[in-house]
């Protein structure tokens, strides 16, 4: 039982880590539809950014900072350079898109930070600590913690500002959002912008568990069917979805792999997702579509 | 006119001259992509080393080395486009090519068997290559994976104070969920099966990011020393995810390709103490390395733009790579002449290397990879492998070059070859018959 627990207690603690990564997929879907493929290069890029101005001397909060203005900055550039032009046209242009841009914020951050692979010590140990003979990490603990910190004030902001509406109402119909005055152009910088500041968070708490390294973009992997579970356009709905496929994977590893040859991690919870799907396509928490035929 | 027709002419004839001088090496490098880190260093040691011998002895025998990069990314299909765009390069044609990656090496076997161009798998595989009578163009110079894998187990012997000390002993294998992960399955359990130590594998799905759940495995089966197989982002997940339960880095022994700075430093203070295997020894302590510097680098001619990289695992293992591959080169010019030699001619060469004590003193790379003698039953020439602990900023040695378990391996080599030999249909070179 106690083994049991703690499988669970970390897979749960893992999810959170997911649900980081996938909370960079959310804002940008609510904000435009457009699943955006390029959410692991910027994951890269702001790490990459934030070790690099460290390594030139910066300290931890400056190189925070400019990082920050860095990824705002590239969020505006993608609206301005990327999505303007797309204005109106359909999702699947704009996916393409985000793929193209994928490829470029990859080579880009290469071209200005170097291949070299980088350390990152963010002060937290990844020491255990023992809750009767569980082993549970400081490091993820504090993961988690940030993660529900950073859920809870962008649940907060989509609800109840002025801005968070008006994300919503462009969500559901770009036409229709301009034609009763909101400025989609600033929606879409400022939603890159937001998004660009999960994805610092995301590498940097990513970066300091596997290095700050090209791998990055892999993280990526382990949201897709946390977004397919909690549904794309539901902030809460990714912190559930990653609670559920981090103790799902840990667990069906722990207890399924053995009889199943084992190494079945990255597989199950996409099987667990396409079990969803059946049952309820929009996820947990999506937004259900009803249309006239 | 025609003077000019005649300057023209003699122009052309100096131009094929010069060329036909040249042996041309191709360099399928990746400086791009997930694995740039070690490539750029591994492929700028290797160009080094070709540029070295051109600037110091004006080329092998007085010929030239010509080379051209091509970018492979780390993928099989741009591997596959560098080796057909580059074989047929320079006046015979490419010398070898050394991709650096299993992936592209088993994509390329075929064809440069058929065109008969050698490829270079040092410290790698497929292991079975080191019977050079089935694939007389494989060279797993220095070390395979199988014989890196035994080498584990006797270091872990060391470590106990005996091989017999190894009866009853618990290891995990924590092996990356591939293809490259598995080759060393059937080896480890005949040595268990040697040694009467209980082996657990566990299976890291690819890429290796997260590790918990296997962790949590190696932490409720309480192993004696857990076996890593890793590659990439995997090694340093590992090893974070060891700390996270409790697991001692000193009890993990994993393979070379876990064993460089870029697998280390991304885990910060936990990779200290963690032991890795090696071919070939890092530092700047060796004439040849301090030599590269003072002739290249002091002169603005060195390949690497970070010459803090110098020295580094990747960049020592690119130069041992360009000295395997100019060796062959002057083995065959004893043979065939001091001139640009053909592919076929320079896998003469690699099946006849003798790099011993004395010619290590040489080439100034005393220590830095075990003896090493070929032949065509014996591509891999060595099978030695020496293991090394991370300091926190160094790799400092902890063993001495360990020797391949012939007696458990020779006999796995020949089953595989013949099989292999059997699928392919390929009959094997009678090597008591090859001079």
């Amino acid at each position: 039982m106690q083994f049991f627990i703690e499988v669970l207690v970390g897979g749960l603690l893992a999810g959170v880590m997911y649900s980081l990564v996938a909370l960079g997929f959310v804002l940008i879907y609510k904000a435009s539809g457009v699943f955006n493929f390029a959410q692991g290069a910027l994951v890269l890029f702001a790490a990459l950014t934030f070790v690099s101005l460290q390594a030139m001397g910066l300290s931890f909060w400056l190189s925070m900072a400019a990082t920050l203005v860095i990824m705002v900055g590239m969020g505006v550039a993608i609206e301005r350079v990327v999505l303007r032009p797309l204005v109106n046209q359909p999702p699947i242009a704009l996916f393409m898109a985000t793929i193209g841009l994928s490829f470029f914020i990859e080579g880009l951050a290469q071209m200005v930070w170097g291949t070299e692979v980088h350390g990152l010590e963010l002060g937290i140990a990844d020491e255990p600590f023992e809750v009767g003979g569980v082993f549970i990490s400081k490091f993820d603990l504090f993961a988690a913690g940030l993660s529900a910190l950073l859920v809870a004030a962008l649940a907060l902001f989509f609800q109840y500002t002025k801005l968070g509406r008006a994300l919503r109402a462009v969500a559901d119909d770009h036409q229709a959002a301009l034609s009763v005055g909101i400025p989609l152009q600033h929606i879409w910088a400022v939603v890159w912008g937001v998004a660009g500041f999960v994805a610092l968070v995301s590498g940097l708490l990513w970066g300091s568990r596997l290095g700050v390294q090209f791998a990055l973009t892999l993280v990526v992997l382990k949201a897709l069917p946390v977004l397919i579970l909690g549904g794309f356009t539901s902030v809460p709905g990714a912190i559930v979805g990653g609670l559920i496929v981090g103790a799902g994977e840990k667990l069906a590893e722990v207890y399924l792999g053995p009889y199943l040859s084992g190494g079945i991690e990255n597989w199950f919870p996409y099987m667990l997702a396409l079990v969803f799907l059946l049952i309820r396509p929009e996820g947990l928490f999506g937004e259900r579509h009803i249309e006239r035929v | 006119m025609q003077k000019r027709l005649l300057a023209l002419s003699l122009g052309l004839v100096f131009a094929g001259s010069a060329f036909a001088a040249e042996q041309f090496v191709p360099v399928p490098s990746y400086r791009v992509g997930p694995y740039a880190s070690g490539g750029a260093k591994y492929y700028g040691g290797m160009i080094d080393y070709l540029n070295y011998v051109n600037l110091k002895e004006g080329g092998v025998g007085g010929v030239k080395l010509a080379y051209e990069e091509c970018e492979t990314e780390y993928k099989n299909d741009r591997g596959v486009e560098c080796y057909e765009r580059l074989k047929k390069k320079g006046a015979t044609g490419a010398s070898a090519f050394n991709f650096m990656s299993t992936g592209i090496t088993y994509a390329t076997m075929d064809r440069a068997d058929k065109d008969k161009i050698p490829l270079m798998t040092i410290g790698f595989g497929r292991a079975d290559a080191k019977d050079g009578s089935v694939f007389p163009y494989v060279f797993p110079l220095v070390t395979s994976y199988w014989s890196q894998a035994t080498a584990k187990i006797q270091f872990i012997g060391q470590r106990l104070g005996g091989m017999d000390k190894l009866k009853g002993k618990k290891l995990v294998n924590l092996y990356h969920g591939s293809a490259y992960g598995k080759e060393t399955l059937p080896v480890l359990e005949a040595m268990a099966k040697k040694y009467g130590f209980e082996l657990v594998n566990v299976e890291v799905p690819a890429p290796g990011t997260e590790q918990q759940s296997q962790w949590l495995e190696v932490r409720r089966q309480q192993p004696d020393f857990v076996l890593l197989r890793s590659w990439g982002v995997m090694t340093p997940a590992a090893i974070k995810a060891a700390t996270k339960v409790g697991f001692p880095r000193d009890k993990i022994i994993s393979n070379w390709w876990g064993g460089s700075e870029e697998d280390v430093i991304p885990a910060g203070e936990a990779a200290k103490g963690y032991i890795a295997g090696s071919f070939a020894a890092d530092g700047k302590q060796f004439p040849l390395i301090q030599d590269i510097e003072k002739t290249l680098y002091a002169q603005g001619k060195g390949n690497l733009s970070d010459t803090g990289s110098i020295g580094t695992v990747n960049y020592n293992r690119g130069v041992v790579g360009g000295v395997m591959l100019v060796e062959a080169i002057r083995v065959a010019q004893g043979k065939y002449g001091k001139k640009p030699l053909t592919g076929e001619q320079i896998r003469w060469g690699f099946e006849n290397l003798n790099i011993d004590a004395a010619r290590q003193k040489a080439l100034g790379i005393s220590n830095m990879v075990p003896p090493l003698k070929t032949s065509c039953s014996n591509h891999e020439g060595s099978g030695y492998t020496r293991f090394m602990q991370w300091d926190g900023k160094d790799w400092k040695p902890v063993s001495n070059w360990i020797p391949a378990d012939r007696s458990v391996l020779d006999p796995m080599v020949k089953a595989s070859a013949a099989k292999y030999a059997q699928e392919k249909g390929i009959t094997p070179r009678d090597c008591s018959k090859e001079k």
